[in-house]
């Protein structure tokens, strides 16, 4: 009797991932964030007390008496030099760590990054062709570069996808090789186009290797609506692409509509990529390790994956753009410099401590 | 009482044919082998039901309803695959992986539920591997992969199992382990169960009726016993076979005869 009470009451345990452990996870990633913003608000020629960050931001922010405490001066480095840097700054690094693990998962490779498919060599078509025809004298002003590189970001893309299309499919290793040749081939365009014009060329190659171009807040309000769409995009996509794992015969057999998938994903990732490069640049790194360091940490799932990459990656340009400005001061690095030198050994560290595959 | 029904199906790639005018019944309960040498199109019949790649011509049904013109996500609520080349994606769980055949009957924004679990736990169940439920793919054998696999198809709670060469790359234990799963699910559960397989003598013992297969048509089909004569299996696969009797079960015992071998 008591056996069969034991029998029948006996149900499944839970079989999802701890819900603290996740919730920890994820606690810790925006406690970075947070601690990354405060320190590289604080820190520059002039410094400002981390505490007088907190204070001014929060009663600027909730429009409570300011602290008389602080000098005047501390709120124009705050609302007009810094926070606006650091805000678009974390906008490019969630952008581009969110694509990257978008496009790892979607290729299913772990050296895919979000300029695989055509955005970086779009971008910097863009760019250079907005530098060199001077667009920036015409009523665009100085969105010229932006508008021309988001632009040649997404027209790219589009001719990858388009070319890569076998009958009523887009295979990824067709995207993958369509992506390679156009790439190198605007690339070609764009080189060409930089030794037409000696003067563009500098200006060209300082944007391409990324970092902040000024604009106050101007651009994060750009950026943020596309990074806020393109990741609810991403999210609800984010257990079909768990279920691509496996691989796309099996996904279309459980069901997924495979081709709207990848089309989906595709499109929302190169958004927010194109949008986040056409202010930062071609900042290199973010996109590839973020999401590899988050995937020892909190798993393979992308439905936490995708939202961790945008939190952690936000963090880590955050503080890489503020060694970028301070190493050298006054002179700066471009951030993406930084990425690179500081991104790729304590990679190659985490490879070599790593006793399994994470991907 | 769940019937699948194939007719006429025909399917190819590009201007190759590959399945020809083919018509099959499989009913709740029964278990059909197909069997038939590489390239007879045995892989194809399973991609063409399971909606991957599209027919020429002819029906699929299940319980009347067109498998043809439907939906991915309804298609596999009425149908899982379990394919043939197992790829597991190293970093996923056993639990993880078994709750992705819950993907058919969840809306693209919902998490899995708890009747999802408890739907995942069952299939789990079913197939003991439940002991592995927090193993990482990569840390499984071959014969425990298929199991999972089986778990993950039987957590789309389908009317109809495709199995792929289940016994492929398994040792003898795992292989009859998996055939007698396939055999009691199809009893218990009220599953149709077609397979393809390469072993004749296993196909004879545990399917109700095999269908012999070559060049995208089936050549004969009825119990093992009608269908695997000398003559029909020399036919088929161009080789000379001696057909005797199994000595446990009575179904046809199949040895190849080998050519110039004097002992």
């Amino acid at each position: 009797m008591a056996r069969t009470t034991a029998l029948q009451t006996s149900t499944a345990p839970d079989l999802l991932p701890d819900r603290w452990r996740i919730i920890g996870i994820f606690g810790a990633c925006v406690a970075s964030l947070f601690a990354a913003v405060v320190l590289a608000v604080a820190i520059g020629a002039v410094s400002v007390p981390p505490l007088a960050v907190i204070e001014l931001t929060l009663s600027r922010l909730l429009s409570l008496p300011r602290p008389a405490l602080y000098p005047e001066t501390f709120d124009t480095i705050l609302f007009e030099i810094r926070l606006p840097r650091v805000a678009i700054t974390a906008l490019i690094g969630a952008a581009l760590a969110a694509s990257g693990s978008t496009y790892q998962g979607l290729f299913r490779n772990p050296l895919a990054d979000p300029y695989l498919v055509g955005v970086a060599s779009g971008a910097g078509l863009g760019a250079t062709l907005a530098l060199g025809l001077n667009l920036h004298h015409t009523a665009l002003g100085l969105n010229a570069t932006p508008i021309g590189a988001f632009l040649g970001a997404v027209i790219t893309v589009a001719v990858v996808v388009i070319s890569a299309q076998v009958g009523r499919t887009t295979p990824v290793s067709t995207m993958l090789l369509a992506g390679v040749a156009i790439g190198s081939f605007t690339t070609a365009v764009t080189t060409f186009l930089m030794l037409l014009s000696p003067d563009g060329l500098r200006r060209a190659f300082t944007w391409l290797l990324g970092g902040y171009n000024g604009g106050g807040w101007q651009p994060f309000w750009i950026v943020l609506p596309y990074l806020i769409v393109g990741l609810i995009i991403l999210q609800f996509n984010a257990r079909a692409l768990n279920v691509l794992q496996l691989d796309e015969e099996q996904a279309r057999q459980l069901g997924i509509n495979v081709e709207r998938l990848k089309l989906t994903v595709v499109a929302a990732a190169t958004l927010i990529t194109a949008a986040a490069v056409a202010f930062g640049g071609l900042v290199g790194f973010v996109g590839l390790v973020v999401p590899h360091v988050l995937r020892m940490i909190a798993g393979p799932d992308y439905r936490r994956l995708i939202p961790l990459s945008a939190i952690g990656g936000a963090a880590f340009l955050v503080i890489a753009d503020l060694v970028a400005r301070t190493i050298i001061a006054p002179t700066e690095l471009p951030v993406g410099v930084v990425t690179a030198l500081a991104g790729a050994p304590f990679f190659i560290l985490l490879l070599r401590r790593l006793k399994r595959s994470v991907f | 009482m769940t019937t699948l029904t194939l007719s006429h199906l025909s399917a190819g790639y590009g201007n190759r044919i590959i399945l020809r005018n083919m018509s099959l019944t499989v009913k709740a309960g029964e278990v059909i082998a197909l069997v038939g040498p590489n390239g007879a199109g045995k892989s194809t019949l399973i991609r063409v039901v399971s909606g991957v790649v599209s027919a020429r011509g002819g029906e699929a049904r299940i319980d009347g309803l067109d498998l043809l013109r439907m939906n991915p996500a309804q298609r596999a609520k009425l149908i899982a695959v379990v394919p043939q080349l197992i790829h597991l994606p190293e970093a996923f769980t056993v639990s993880e992986i078994v709750l992705m055949g819950r993907t058919p009957h969840l809306p693209f924004w919902a998490a899995e539920s708890k009747h999802d679990c408890e739907m995942a736990w069952a299939a789990m169940r079913r197939t003991q591997t439940e002991s592995l439920a927090d193993r990482r793919a990569d840390e499984l054998s071959g014969g425990e992969q298929q199991r999972v696999m089986i778990a993950r198809a039987l957590a789309q709670e389908p009317r109809a199992l495709l199995l792929d060469e289940p016994t492929s790359h398994l040792d003898l234990k795992y292989q009859i382990g998996v055939l007698e799963l396939a055999r009691s699910l199809a009893q218990e559960h009220g599953l149709a169960v077609l397979m393809t397989m390469h072993d004749l003598n296993q196909a004879g013992v545990y399917a109700d009726r095999v269908a012999l297969m070559k060049g995208g048509e089936i050549v004969a089909q009825g119990t093992a016993r009608n269908v695997f004569t000398a003559e029909q299996l020399s036919k088929v696969y161009g080789v000379r076979v001696a057909v005797s009797e199994h000595p446990a079960h009575g179904t046809p015992l199949i040895a190849p005869i080998a050519n110039g071998h004097h002992s």
